[in-house]
C-alpha cells in the first residue's frame, strides 16, 4: 500500500516537472511530437530510475559514511553524466532510430535537473534503496505522462488557428502552465 | 577532510572512466570514416552558418548527401575543392548560388509601420502578419542585414535588400530569418525551373506574361544601366528576347498598372532595347548552363516552343538535339512572321546564339516518316519533346475554293520567307481579321499588289493587334467588313477571277461573348480578284501520330491538339512532352516560348525524379487583389512610340524592317515610368501633374 501511494503521490501529487518545475526545457523542447516525447520520457525513465540508485549507494556508501554530503550535488552530477554518456553509447547500438530521434536531447539529460531532482529528493526523503527504486521509476512515468499529454496537445494545436505571435513555444508554455494548474486538483491526496 | 573528498570524486571519476572505456569497445559503432575526414578539412570555426550544429554536423550532412562539396560557408573554394576530393564529387559541377532578393515594391512598407519599438522584420510580421497593403512584399527593416554573418546584404536605396554577389556565401542566413520569403537562395537551375506561385511578389505584367518573364525586375535592371543584367534576368524565362522584342503583342501591357494613370508602360520596347543592344555590340552575352550530363532528349520541331525547349533542356545541363522538317530553324517565326516585323537576320543571329551553347540540328526530317518515337528510342533518346505547331489551314468550305489562285495566308508566307516566286497576281482578297491575315495583306502590298482584306465582323472585333491593322491601313490595305465570302468564281481555265460575298449584320452574342454575324438576305455581291489568300484558322498536323494501322498512341483533344497534362505538359506516353502550339492550338509565340521552359522543366524532372510535378499554388489566373484600378499619386508622363525605321512609300515596296528601336535617353523615360509593383504596391512617386524629364527621375539616380 506504502508504496502505491508513493507511484501515486510521484506520478500525480508531486508531478516533477507540473509540481516541482523541473525538467522545463526538455519539457518544453521535446514535446512537439508525440513519438518524440514518448522516446524521451522512456529515456528518463530509464535514466533517472538508473541514476536515482546508483547516486543512493553513492550517498549510501561512500558518502554519508565519510561526512561527505556536501558532496552530495558535484558527485551526483558526476554520476549522472557518466550514465548518460552510457545510455547514448547504449542506444546508439542498440537501438539507432530511437537514438537519431532524441537527437541534442540525450545528451542534455546530462543537465536535466528532474534527473538530479529526483536523486537528490530520494535522499532528501531518507528512502530505503526499494522505495528509490519505485519513486525513481514513478517520477520519471510522471515526466513521462507530462510530456506526452503535452505533445499531444501540442500537435492538436499545430492545426488550430491561432496568433502568429503565440505560435510554438509561447503556446507550448501557456498550455504547460495550465497543465500545471489541473495538476495542483491532486495537491493533499498524498503527501 | 579534503582527502576524502578529493579520493571518493576521484574514485567515483575513476570507476565511470572505467565503465565508459569498456562500454565504448563493446558497444563500438562503425561510423563512415570519410565523416571524419570530411570534418577534418572543414575549416573548423563551428560557426554553425551552414545550417548544421558545428562541423561534425556538417561533415555528417555531406557524407549523407544531404548538402553538398560548398557545405562550408567560410571555407571557400579551397575547402570545397577538398570536401569533393573526398566525396569524389566534381567540384566544377557545384553550382554557384547566392541570395536573390526578389521584392521589388519599393518603399511602402516604411509609411505603414511607424512604431520605432520592435524594428525587426520578424515582430512586425508576429504582430500584423505584415503590412496592410501588401501581405507578401518586403517590410523593409532589415533584419536580413544584421543575420548575414558575411556583410554581404545591405538596404539600399529603395528600402529593399541588395545583395553584393561577390561577398554572398548562399549560407542561407538571411532567408531564414526573413518572414516574408523575400529572400530566397538560388542558382540558375532553380531560377529557369521555377513557375510563378501565387505567394512570389508578381507585378499585374508579370503576372499576365505566358512567358513568366520577371518583368519588373529587368526594367529596374535597365534603368542602372545594368542590360546585360536585364538580358540574364529575361533569358531565364525566355531564349529569344530579339524576336520576341518586335512581334509580341505584348498582353503583360495591358495589365500594367501605369495604364490607370496615364498609358502602360512601354514593356517590350525595353526588352528590344536591351536585346538590340547585344547584337549590335555584336558580342554574345555569356550564358550559364549547367555541365552536360550527357543524356540526350530529342526535341521535334524548330519553331519556338522546340527552340525553347531545347535552349533550356541544354542549360539544365541535357544534350538535346532538334529535329526540323523545314529547311531552317524558327517555325512560324521564319515562314510565318514576314521579313518586316522580324528580319531574318535578326532571327539567324538569335538562333545562332542559341544554338552555340550546344543544341545539335538536323533539318528536313519529317516526324513520323523519317523517325518515329520508336526510332528515337533507339537512338538513345531518353525523352521526345514534340512541338510541331500547327500548320494545317481550315477551310473555307465554299464553291471554288480548290480554283487556281486560290491559296491559305501561311502557305502565300512560307513561299515569302523562302523565297520562292508566290505567283502572285495584281489584285488580292485576304479572307480573315487575325495576325496572319493581317502579314499576308502586308506582305501581298508589298510584292506590289492592291489588296482588300474580308472580315465578317466589324473593325472592334478583329482578333489582330490595333498597330498591326492601323499599319496595314496606313500602307493602303482596303478593309472590307461584315462580309463573309460566299463562293468563289473562276473562269473557264480554272483561275479565280471573283469573290462572291454576303453582308453580314450582328446579330445574339455567341458563346465567344461576341456577336454572332447573320447574313442579309439578298445582299450578294461581288469583288473582282485574281488572287485569294485565306486565313481563318489553323491547327495542328496530327497524321505523323497515327502508325500504318491508323493507331494512335498518343491522345488527340477535340479542338484537334496534341493531349497533355495542361501544367506539366506530359503526354500519354510518359517520356514524351509537348508545347507550344502543336499543344494549344495556334497561340501567341511567347506562349510558346513558355511552354517550351515548362516542358524542359517537366523533362528534367521526369528524367531526375521519375515524375514531373508542380507546386499546389502555381498561378494560373490574374491574382484579383493586385487588379486594383486606382493608382493615386503618380504623375503624367508620356509613354514613349517606337520610331519609324522607314516611311510609307518605301514601306510599301521593300520588306525593310519598319519599326526601329527606342533611343537610350527614351528607353531611360520609359523605365522610369515602371511604377516598380509588387504584389499590390507601387512606387508613388510625384505630384500630381508633374511632367516627367528622364534626367531627374527620382527612381534612377
Ligand atoms: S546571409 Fe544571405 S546575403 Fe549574407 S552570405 Fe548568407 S545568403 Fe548571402
Ligand atoms: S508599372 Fe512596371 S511593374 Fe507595374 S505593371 Fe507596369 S511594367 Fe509592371
Amino acid at each position: 500500500m506504502d508504496y502505491f501511494v508513493l507511484i501515486i503521490a510521484a506520478i500525480f501529487v508531486n508531478n516533477i516537472v507540473l509540481a516541482q518545475y523541473l525538467g522545463n526545457c526538455p519539457f518544453i523542447g521535446t514535446s512537439k511530437e508525440s513519438s518524440v516525447a514518448i522516446g524521451m520520457g522512456l529515456a528518463v525513465v530509464f535514466v533517472a530510475t538508473m541514476a536515482a540508485c546508483i547516486t543512493w549507494c553513492v550517498q549510501q556508501f561512500m558518502l554519508a559514511p565519510n561526512d561527505l554530503d556536501y558532496l552530495q550535488t558535484i558527485a551526483f552530477i558526476l554520476v549522472i553524466a557518466a550514465l548518460v554518456q552510457f545510455v547514448e553509447m547504449f542506444l546508439k547500438k542498440v537501438i539507432p532510430p530511437l537514438y537519431k530521434s532524441l537527437g541534442i536531447f540525450l545528451p542534455l539529460i546530462t543537465t536535466n535537473c528532474a534527473v538530479l531532482g529526483i536523486a537528490i529528493i530520494c535522499q532528501r526523503e531518507e528512502f530505503s534503496f526499494i522505495e528509490t527504486l519505485v519513486f525513481s521509476m514513478a517520477s520519471g512515468f510522471g515526466f513521462m505522462l507530462a510530456l506526452v499529454v503535452l505533445a499531444s496537445i501540442r500537435e492538436r494545436l499545430d492545426l488550430a488557428r491561432v496568433p502568429v505571435s503565440m505560435k510554438g513555444t509561447p503556446l507550448g508554455l501557456i498550455m504547460a502552465g495550465l497543465m500545471s494548474l489541473a495538476f495542483f486538483a491532486f495537491k493533499g491526496m498524498a503527501s | 577532510m579534503i582527502t576524502a573528498s578529493v579520493l571518493v570524486l576521484f574514485g567515483i571519476g575513476l570507476t565511470a572512466a572505467v565503465i565508459l572505456a569498456v562500454a565504448s569497445k563493446v558497444l563500438y559503432v562503425y561510423e563512415d570514416p570519410r565523416i571524419a575526414q570530411v570534418e577534418s578539412v572543414l575549416a573548423g570555426a563551428n560557426c554553425g552558418g551552414c545550417g548544421f550544429p558545428g562541423c561534425a554536423g556538417a561533415a555528417q550532412g555531406v557524407v549523407d548527401g544531404k548538402a553538398g562539396a560548398t557545405v562550408c560557408v567560410i571555407g571557400g573554394d579551397e575547402v570545397a575543392k577538398n570536401v569533393a576530393a573526398i566525396m569524389g564529387l566534381d567540384f566544377s559541377s557545384v553550382e554557384k548560388k547566392i541570395a536573390f532578393v526578389d521584392c521589388t515594391g519599393g518603399t511602402r512598407a516604411e509609411e505603414i509601420y511607424e512604431y520605432q519599438g520592435v524594428k525587426d522584420c520578424r515582430a512586425q510580421h508576429m504582430l500584423y502578419s505584415g503590412s496592410k497593403m501588401c501581405p507578401e512584399g518586403c517590410l523593409g527593416y532589415g533584419t536580413c542585414v544584421t543575420a548575414c554573418q558575411f556583410g554581404a546584404i545591405a538596404m539600399g536605396p529603395d528600402g529593399y535588400p541588395v545583395v553584393d554577389p561577390e561577398l554572398c556565401t548562399a549560407c542561407g542566413g538571411c532567408e531564414q530569418v526573413c518572414p516574408r520569403g523575400v529572400i530566397t537562395i538560388w542558382g540558375m537551375t532553380a531560377r529557369i525551373k521555377h513557375l510563378n506561385e501565387n505567394t512570389d511578389c508578381l507585378a499585374p505584367c508579370r503576372q499576365r506574361c505566358p512567358g513568366q518573364i520577371n518583368i519588373p525586375r529587368y526594367i529596374e535592371q535597365v534603368s542602372r544601366g545594368d542590360f546585360a543584367g536585364a538580358l540574364e534576368t529575361i533569358r531565364e524565362r525566355i531564349p529569344m528576347p530579339l524576336s520576341i522584342g518586335r512581334v509580341c503583342p505584348h498582353p503583360c501591357e495591358g495589365v500594367c498598372r501605369r495604364g490607370h494613370v496615364d498609358e502602360s508602360v512601354g514593356i517590350n520596347m525595353i526588352k528590344r532595347f536591351v536585346a538590340d543592344w547585344e547584337m549590335n555590340s555584336g558580342q554574345r552575352l555569356p550564358i550559364s548552363c549547367a555541365p552536360e550530363n550527357g543524356r540526350r532528349v530529342a526535341v521535334v520541331g524548330g519553331g519556338p516552343a522546340g527552340l525553347s525547349c531545347a535552349f533550356f533542356l541544354r542549360r539544365l545541363g541535357y544534350s538535346p538535339t532538334i529535329f526540323e522538317s523545314m529547311p531552317k530553324l524558327g517555325g512560324q517565326l521564319r515562314y510565318g512572321i514576314p521579313e518586316y516585323r522580324l528580319p531574318k537576320s535578326v532571327l539567324d543571329w538569335e538562333i545562332e546564339g542559341i544554338l552555340g551553347l550546344g543544341v545539335d540540328v538536323v533539318t528536313e526530317q519529317l516526324f513520323g516518316k523519317d523517325f518515329t518515337l520508336d526510332s528515337l528510342a533507339e537512338d538513345g533518346f531518353e525523352a521526345v519533346f514534340l512541338g510541331i505547331g500547327a500548320w494545317m489551314n481550315m477551310t473555307l468550305r465554299i464553291e471554288g475554293e480548290d480554283s487556281i489562285g486560290v491559296e491559305t495566308g501561311t502557305e502565300f508566307l512560307t513561299k515569302v520567307g523562302l523565297g520562292v516566286d508566290t505567283g502572285i497576281g495584281k489584285r488580292v482578297v485576304v479572307i480573315g481579321g487575325g495576325n496572319t491575315a493581317i502579314d499576308t495583306a502586308r506582305s501581298s502590298v508589298r510584292l506590289g499588289a492592291h489588296v482588300t482584306m474580308m472580315y465578317r465582323r466589324t473593325r472592334d472585333e478583329m482578333p489582330a493587334h490595333i498597330e498591326e491593322i492601323e499599319g496595314a491601313e496606313e500602307e493602303s490595305v482596303k478593309y472590307l467588313y461584315l462580309a463573309a465570302p460566299n463562293r468563289i468564281i473562276a473562269d473557264e481555265s480554272g483561275h479565280v477571277t471573283h469573290v462572291e460575298y454576303i453582308q453580314m449584320q450582328l446579330g445574339e452574342p455567341d458563346d465567344s461573348g461576341r456577336r454572332r454575324p447573320v447574313p442579309i438576305e439578298g445582299s450578294e455581291s461581288l469583288i473582282e480578284c485574281d488572287t485569294v489568300y485565306t486565313s481563318i484558322g489553323q491547327k495542328p498536323e496530327l497524321s505523323c501520330l497515327y502508325d500504318e494501322n491508323g493507331a494512335c498512341t498518343l491522345e488527340e483533344t477535340r479542338w484537334r491538339t496534341l493531349g497533355a497534362d495542361p501544367e506539366t505538359l506530359q503526354t500519354a506516353i510518359p517520356n514524351v512532352f509537348t508545347g507550344g502550339d502543336m499543344h494549344t492550338g495556334p497561340a501567341l509565340v511567347i506562349t510558346a516560348l513558355g511552354e517550351g521552359r515548362k516542358a524542359a522543366r517537366s523533362i528534367d524532372q521526369y528524367l531526375t525524379e521519375g515524375v514531373p510535378h508542380v507546386s499546389s499554388n502555381i498561378q494560373r489566373e490574374l491574382i484579383p487583389y493586385t487588379m486594383f484600378t486606382d493608382v493615386p499619386d503618380v504623375g503624367y508622363r508620356k509613354r514613349s512610340a517606337l520610331p519609324h525605321q522607314i516611311e510609307c512609300d518605301e514601306r510599301m515596296c521593300t520588306f525593310k524592317e519598319i519599326e526601329g528601336p527606342l533611343s537610350l535617353e527614351e528607353v531611360k523615360h520609359e523605365t522610369c515610368r515602371c511604377l516598380r509593383c509588387g504584389l499590390t504596391c507601387y512606387n508613388r512617386d510625384m505630384v500630381e501633374g508633374q511632367e516627367c524629364q528622364a534626367e531627374d527621375c527620382i527612381k534612377n539616380p
